[in-house]
């Protein structure tokens, strides 16, 4: 699907995860100071989680369906990569090595790194398994 | 200065106005936190749309060759320059302002936040490895996170570099004009 009906469901997702990116990261960012920018990391992590089971569903339930395709632009291509950041994730990192504390970026990029691939793994993994 | 009201009312008073007609203070942001400002979330919102939106045209008009997803790290290496861009020009600005606040949330949080991506990166580089491509996997991931931190570094050295250019000229814009809405 492409067209602008495919824009809009992309549109949609990306708004409505950017808003919850700012408004969970900010909150989890606003409780404490703390050494790795958890904020990041955490929705980073739960938007691979949810991207793993979307593309879970779309293997298992067939590609073929377009209403299944409208769920993947507007729930994956839209929500989830609105939801996570790589910019800010890797801008957290380098501001951690410019601080003079490379341990800490090192720690942060492998955070956001791990995390994101064992939740995509985990999701998909859910998925195929009850399948 | 006398009083913050001078510029409001036009006129030099010594004599605090009372409570209701004293100017909104401009520099401190908000009462409340950003993240709890619906106007706030309400433009990060707006932002991800066009950056989700830009990120979708980039994937569609670009290439795999050989199994590399080009379309999601460009999109990641650029979006990292731009927000090391950004941040850091922002915030040679000094004190940040209600104006710049909203711009920085807008352009940085909205927009580069949805234009770049973790999930889908995380996703193909796990395509990747279920397929067997095991060495194109590693490749992907290192390619983009090294290149993405040197775009963010040298974003961070443009933004600190260009005092005056058109990067500053549209940050120092005229502020708020003290009671003009935020």
């Amino acid at each position: 699907m492409t067209g602008p009906l495919a824009f809009l469901l992309v549109a949609v997702g990306g708004g409505v995860g950017a808003a919850a990116r700012f408004v969970v990261a900010d909150a989890i960012r606003a409780r404490r100071t703390t050494a790795l920018p958890w904020g990041t990391v955490t929705v980073n992590a739960v938007g691979s989680l949810v991207i793993g089971v979307v593309a879970g569903l779309v293997l298992t339930v067939g590609a073929d369906g377009g209403g299944l395709e409208s769920w993947r632009l507007l729930l994956a291509t839209g929500l989830c990569g609105g939801f996570t950041t790589f910019s800010t994730a890797t801008v957290e990192a380098v501001t951690q090595l410019r601080g003079g504390r490379p341990g800490r970026a090192l720690a942060t990029t492998a955070a956001n790194l791990l995390l994101s691939l064992a939740a995509v793994a985990l999701g998909l993994g859910i998925v195929l398994l009850l399948a | 200065m006398l009083h913050g009201s001078v510029l409001y009312h036009g006129s030099v008073t010594s004599a605090p106005l009372p409570r209701s007609r004293q100017p909104r203070e401009r520099v401190v942001p908000s009462a409340r936190a950003p993240h709890r400002d619906w106007r706030l979330v309400g433009w990060v919102a707006l932002g991800g749309a066009v950056g989700s939106v830009l990120r979708y045209a980039v994937a569609l008009a670009t290439p795999a060759p050989g199994g590399w997803p080009l379309g999601t790290l460009a999109v990641n290496v650029v979006g990292a320059f731009l927000l090391g861009l950004l941040l850091e020009a922002v915030a040679r600005r000094g004190p940040e302002t209600r104006r710049l606040q909203r711009l920085r949330l807008t352009l940085g949080t909205g927009v580069l936040g949805g234009f770049t991506t973790y999930s889908s990166f995380a996703l193909e580089a796990d395509q990747l490895l279920r397929d067997g491509a095991a060495p194109l996997a590693v490749g992907y991931l290192a390619a983009t996170l090294v290149l993405g931190t040197l775009a963010a570094l040298a974003g961070v050295a443009v933004g600190a570099r260009t005092p005056r250019g058109p990067v500053a000229r549209l940050l120092h814009a005229p502020d708020d004009a003290p009671g003009r809405a935020s």
